[in-house]
C-alpha cells in the first residue's frame, strides 16, 4: 500500500531514477500492446493467411483471406473431397508486426526507389526537413520580433493582435489552391502553409510570453537609467530569452504537423510523397516505418534542444525550481 | 492596548540630538514634495492615494515612511522614482522638477528586482553600461561596490544562488554604483526573516554613514523605523495624507540595545498611537461574522 501511494503520491516530484523509468516505460507500454495484438494469434488476427491453397483454384501461397472466406472454402474442400487449404491467423496487412516496421526502418532507406530518378527516403526526408526549416524560419524572421514589439507596447499589441487572432482561426491548408496559383507547384506553395500555420500562433504566444515578463525587473532597469531603446535589447529581449526558446520547441513541434498537408499541395514531395507511394503498393510496414521516422526526427529535435535550452540558460533552472 | 505610562515625551530632545537636527537642517534640501496628489482611475472606480502630501528631505537625511496597508506609500515612492504620475504638486531634485525615471534616484524594491540572466557582478554593472560608462569602468566600479556589500566572492554567481539578504545587498549595490542623489528603499527588507533584517539594517546604516547618499525608506515596521531614520513620516490612509513627521529623538550612533532605551520607547507608543487608532466600531461585514463555540473535546481535557 505505502509502495503505490509513494508512486502515486500529488503533484509530488518523481525521483531522477524513477523519471527513466517511467519514462521508457511511455514508450514500452504502446510497444507491448502492439506486439500482444502482432504476436498472438487468439487475439484479434481477423485474417488467415494461406500457406497451402489446397484444393481452392484462386487461393495463392502468402494471400490474406477473411477468416470466414477461409472456413466456407475449407468446408466446400472438405464436401468435395478435395485437398484442403492449409493458413494461419494473421492480422490485416495494414497492421504489420513490430518487427517488420523495424526491419523497414532499415530497408527503407537501403532499397533503391521504383524508378531510376524518383528519391530514395533519406532525399525526401531531407527535403521535408528543408521545407520545415524554411517555413519556419521566414515565420519566425518576422513573427519574433513583431511578437516581442506587441508584448511590449501595448498600442502595437492593441494594431495587430485582433487581426492575428483572427486569421489564426482560418485553417492554413485552405490557403493551398492560392498558394499554389502565386507561388508555383514547387516548395513555394509548401513552405508558405508552413508560414501561414505557424505564424499566427508564433505572434500570439511570443506576445504573451513577453508580457509575462515581471515588470519590477522593467521598472528596476527604468530607476537605473534606461532607456527606451536599451530597455527592449538589454532588458525584455535577455528577460523572456529562455520562455522563448520553449514557445519555439513547441511551435517547431506544430509545424510539423502542417508539414503532410502542405507537401500534399502542388506535386506531392519529401516523407508525404514517399509514404502515399509506398501506400500505393501496400508496403505498410514502409509506410509505418516513414511515419516513425518522423516522430523520431521531430522529437529528436526536441530533446537535442532541450538539451542545448539548459546549456544556454543555466540561470533559468535554478528559477523555475524554488 | 496597553499605553505605556512613565514615558518622555517622544517631542523631547536631548541637547545632543537637538544640535543634530539643527546642523541636519542646514543641509540644502535634496528632495522637495509640495502638495503631492495623486488619484487612479480603475473599473472600480477613482480612488485617491495621495492627497496634498508635502515634506523636504535634506542632504544625507535618513528619512522612513510609514502607514498602514493601502495609505499609498508605495505610491509615493513610485512617484518620486518616475514610475508613475501625479495629477497635483510638484516633486523637485536639487529645485528641478523630476520627469520619469532616472539614474539620479536609486530604487530598491521589496521582491527581488535582480537581473536573472546576469551574474551578481554584471548586475551591477548593468547601471553604469546603460549610462555609457566603459565596460572596464563598469567592471571596476561594480568589484567595488560589490565589496562594499561584501558580496565579492559571488561576483559571479546567478542570483538564484542567493539568499534573501543578500540579493538586497546586491540590489542595493546595483543602486548605488549610478552614485544617485537619493536612495528610495520600498520595505526592501520585508521579505527577510527577523535576524537577517536586523543585520541588513546595521549595515545599511553603516553604508549611509559612510556615502553621500540621502535615504527614503519606506517600512511597516515601527522598531525598524525608529532603529534606521532621523525623521519619519507618518502617512494615514483613505485618502493618504500626512500625519506626522517625527523627529526621532533616539541619539546616534543606533545600536539595537537602544530599543530598550526611554526615547525609542516612546517614539514608538506614538506611532502606534498614529497607526493603529483606539479601534473603530466593527463594520456591518464584521458583525455578520458570529462563531458559535460547541465544544469537541472531553470536557476534562483542558489546555489552559
Ligand atoms: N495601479 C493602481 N490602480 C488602482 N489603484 C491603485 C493602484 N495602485 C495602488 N492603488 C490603490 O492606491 C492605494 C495606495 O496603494 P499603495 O500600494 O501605494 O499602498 P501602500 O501603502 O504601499 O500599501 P502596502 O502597505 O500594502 O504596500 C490603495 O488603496 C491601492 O488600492
Ligand atoms: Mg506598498
Amino acid at each position: 500500500m505505502s509502495k503505490i501511494s509513494k508512486w502515486f503520491a500529488v503533484r509530488a516530484e518523481l525521483a531522477s531514477r524513477k523519471r527513466t523509468l517511467l519514462g521508457i516505460g511511455s514508450f514500452l507500454l504502446p510497444l507491448l500492446v502492439w506486439s500482444i495484438i502482432s504476436y498472438t494469434p487468439f487475439i484479434w488476427h481477423p485474417k488467415i493467411q494461406v500457406e497451402d491453397p489446397g484444393g481452392v483454384d484462386y487461393f495463392q501461397v502468402g494471400m490474406l483471406v477473411d477468416k470466414s472466406v477461409f472456413q466456407d472454402e475449407f468446408t466446400s474442400m472438405q464436401a468435395q473431397k478435395l485437398a484442403l487449404p492449409r493458413g494461419e491467423p494473421a492480422n490485416p496487412i495494414y497492421l504489420p508486426a513490430p518487427h517488420q516496421v523495424a526491419k523497414a526502418c532499415y530497408t527503407a532507406f537501403t532499397t533503391a526507389p521504383e524508378q531510376k530518378d524518383l528519391p530514395w527516403l533519406h532525399e525526401s526526408l531531407w527535403h521535408s526537413i528543408q521545407v520545415i526549416f524554411w517555413g519556419f524560419v521566414i515565420s519566425s524572421i518576422v513573427g519574433v520580433p513583431l511578437g516581442i514589439l506587441a508584448g511590449t507596447y501595448a498600442a502595437l499589441g492593441r494594431l495587430s493582435e485582433p487581426f492575428v487572432e483572427f486569421f489564426r482561426y482560418l485553417p492554413a491548408p485552405a490557403f493551398g489552391a492560392l498558394a499554389v496559383a502565386v507561388l508555383g507547384i514547387y516548395d513555394g506553395p509548401k513552405i508558405a502553409i508552413i508560414v501561414i500555420g505557424t505564424f499566427f500562433q508564433q505572434v500570439l504566444i511570443i506576445a504573451n510570453t513577453t508580457r509575462k515578463l515581471d515588470a519590477t525587473i522593467i521598472e528596476a532597469a527604468l530607476t537605473l537609467g534606461t532607456r527606451r531603446l536599451q530597455l527592449l535589447t538589454r532588458v525584455v529581449v535577455p528577460g523572456i530569452m529562455p520562455d522563448l526558446f520553449r514557445d519555439l520547441r513547441i511551435l517547431l513541434g506544430w509545424a510539423w504537423t502542417y508539414l503532410i498537408v502542405a507537401e500534399l499541395i502542388g506535386t506531392s514531395t519529401g516523407i508525404t510523397w514517399f509514404i502515399t507511394q509506398q501506400a500505393r503498393y501496400q508496403h505498410f510496414d514502409k509506410v509505418y516505418a516513414a511515419i516513425m521516422i518522423i516522430g523520431i526526427i521531430g522529437f529528436g529535435t526536441d530533446l537535442v534542444l532541450a538539451r542545448l535550452e539548459r546549456h544556454l540558460f543555466p540561470w533559468d533552472r535554478g528559477l523555475r525550481r524554488t | 492596548m496597553n499605553r505605556e505610562h512613565n514615558l518622555p515625551d517622544y517631542l523631547q530632545q536631548s541637547e545632543v540630538v537637538r544640535a543634530r537636527f539643527d546642523s541636519l537642517k542646514q543641509r540644502e534640501k535634496i528632495l522637495e514634495v509640495r502638495h503631492l496628489g495623486k488619484r487612479y482611475t480603475s473599473t472600480q472606480g477613482e480612488v485617491e492615494a495621495l492627497r496634498d502630501v508635502s515634506f523636504s528631505v535634506h542632504r544625507r537625511e535618513f528619512v522612513c515612511v510609514i502607514g498602514p496597508s493601502g495609505c499609498g506609500k508605495s505610491t509615493l515612492i513610485r512617484i518620486l522614482a518616475g514610475l508613475e504620475n501625479h495629477n497635483a504638486g510638484d516633486v523637485l531634485l536639487d529645485g528641478k522638477p523630476v520627469a520619469g525615471p532616472g539614474y539620479d534616484r536609486g530604487m530598491v524594491f521589496q521582491g527581488y528586482s535582480l537581473f536573472p540572466w546576469l551574474t551578481v557582478k554584471k548586475n551591477v554593472m548593468f547601471g553604469p553600461e546603460v549610462n555609457g560608462r566603459g565596460r572596464y569602468e563598469a567592471e571596476r566600479d561594480a568589484l567595488m561596490w560589490l565589496d562594499l556589500v561584501g558580496l565579492t566572492k559571488f561576483a559571479d554567481n546567478y542570483p538564484h544562488q542567493l539568499s534573501g539578504g543578500m540579493r538586497q545587498r546586491v540590489a542595493i549595490a546595483r543602486a548605488l554604483v549610478n552614485e544617485p542623489r537619493i536612495l528610495l528603499m520600498d520595505e526592501p527588507f520585508g521579505a527577510l526573516d527577523a535576524q537577517t533584517r536586523v543585520k541588513m539594517q546595521t549595515h545599511l546604516i553603516d553604508i549611509w554613514r559612510n556615502i553621500d547618499i540621502t535615504m527614503l525608506f519606506i517600512t511597516h515596521d515601527l522598531d525598524e523605523a525608529i532603529f534606521l531614520a532621523d525623521r519619519i513620516l507618518v502617512l494615514k490612509a483613505h485618502p493618504g495624507e500626512v500625519q506626522e513627521l517625527i523627529e526621532v529623538p533616539v541619539p546616534r550612533p543606533r545600536t539595537p540595545a537602544q530599543f530598550m532605551s526611554p526615547e525609542f520607547r516612546a517614539t514608538k507608543a506614538r506611532l502606534e498611537e498614529l497607526i493603529h487608532p483606539a479601534p473603530l466600531p466593527e463594520t456591518e461585514e464584521e458583525l455578520a461574522v458570529k462563531p458559535h463555540m460547541i465544544r469537541f473535546t472531553n470536557v476534562a481535557d483542558n489546555v489552559e
